[in-house]
């Protein structure tokens, strides 16, 4: 039967799906950096389940130090505070190139971005740029 | 072909996690350390969060690294977006509205409060230096988002960035130098639960607190004030 971990379990699975799927579906970065954003959720939600206790208290002292009742896992929850802390300072750090990637191109298509590269290496080479097929593809992206 | 293969692997990725999570035992971990934290944390670190006496207590110097890593993500946005050009007072966006700046202004001193309560009963109750520390970063960002045009004192923010970071470090080499381990806990423990107790992991925090506020405040005013010209 569905109980209400279950169903979290499966909140967090489906959150992780979610954005890995974003990722890798779509073309436009800051599209990507939401998914991972997403994900980064969903990986979170998944770890501090993992410490979830039925009948259980948050792991903090409130009564008495002799009688401690019954606590949820603390050392997932110190993990997820590192990981939401570091998930930050990755986010924000994608932002910024993110940022410079827009000024200089123009465009944050990554099929665009990608062209306009390889444009750009061939004319500091003084090489004829490489005529590939691009598949054309119908994305509002 | 691309996106068939996206949804093969999405398919294939969904079916794995369905598995892993369906061999655990829900709501009934083994918990081996945690019932061993939850048995000693309390008398070997004196604070009465657990999760504060394992962030600080037990893997103080994980937490050290994790606060490299947000100063190395803080430093390298500054270094990308750095133009050399700074803002003009004509390309800034206007002042936000009357209930903006209101707002700004009479939320300030109580985000401050909030904040910094927050960073110092991080050992008693729920929260710590990280996420005091976001609430202090919101409000020194809150003015910059009322008055766009206003820039933020960089400088100050690094100074108080500096001297948290090294008072962490310092406590941990007083510790080390002291007692021959880095990070080791100094001072008394106190009565579990009052505000001046578990030692040094006040203090630690109040450091990780005022540096990654400063940290990210600063990173906020940087992407405030890039130069958006040509978006």
């Amino acid at each position: 039967m569905f109980d209400i971990a279950s169903i979290l379990f499966a909140g967090a699975t489906g959150l992780l799906v979610i954005g890995i799927g974003g990722m890798v579906l779509s073309e436009h970065l800051y599209r990507m950096l939401l998914a991972l954003a997403i994900a980064e959720a969903g990986a979170n939600l998944m770890l501090v389940l993992a410490g979830f206790k039925w009948s259980a208290s948050a792991p903090i002292i409130t009564v008495s130090v002799e009688s401690i009742p019954a606590m949820v896992d603390p050392v997932p929850q110190a993990m997820v505070l590192t990981a939401i802390v570091i998930g930050v300072g990755v986010q924000a750090l994608a932002l910024t190139m993110i940022i410079r990637i827009r000024n200089a191109y123009g465009t944050l298509n990554m099929r665009e971005v990608k062209l306009k590269m390889e444009q750009e290496f061939a004319d500091m080479a003084d090489l004829p740029i490489e005529t590939r097929s691009v598949p054309a593809r119908n994305d509002q992206s | 072909m691309h996106q068939f293969s996206s949804f093969l692997f999405l398919g294939g990725f969904l079916f794995f996690l369905s598995v892993l999570t369906g061999i655990l035992p829900l709501g009934d971990p083994p918990m081996i350390i945690g019932q061993a934290i939850q048995n000693h944390g309390v008398s070997e670190t004196g604070a009465a969060n657990l999760v504060t006496a394992v962030v600080l207590g037990y893997r103080g110097i994980d937490t050290l690294g994790e606060l490299s890593i947000l100063f190395a993500a803080a430093t390298a946005g500054g270094l990308v977006l750095a133009t050399g050009k700074k803002k003009t007072q004509a390309s800034a966006d206007e002042d936000a509205g009357f209930i903006v700046k209101t707002a700004a202004e009479l939320l300030f001193p109580l985000l401050v409060v909030a904040g910094l309560y927050i960073v110092i009963h991080g050992h008693l109750t729920p929260g710590g230096g990280f996420q005091g520390g976001v609430i202090l970063a919101a409000a020194f960002f809150l003015p910059l988002l009322a008055k766009p045009s206003t820039t933020m004192n960089h400088n100050t923010m690094s100074l108080v960035e500096g001297f948290s970071g090294a008072a962490f470090i310092g406590i941990g080499l007083i510790g080390l130098f002291n007692h021959g381990a880095f990070l080791q806990p100094l001072l008394s423990k106190g009565v579990v639960g009052e505000l001046f107790s578990a030692g040094t992991l006040p203090l630690l925090y109040l450091a990780v607190g005022l540096k990654v506020g400063a940290e990210l405040a600063g990173l906020l005013a940087n992407l405030n004030e890039e130069d958006d010209e040509n978006v």
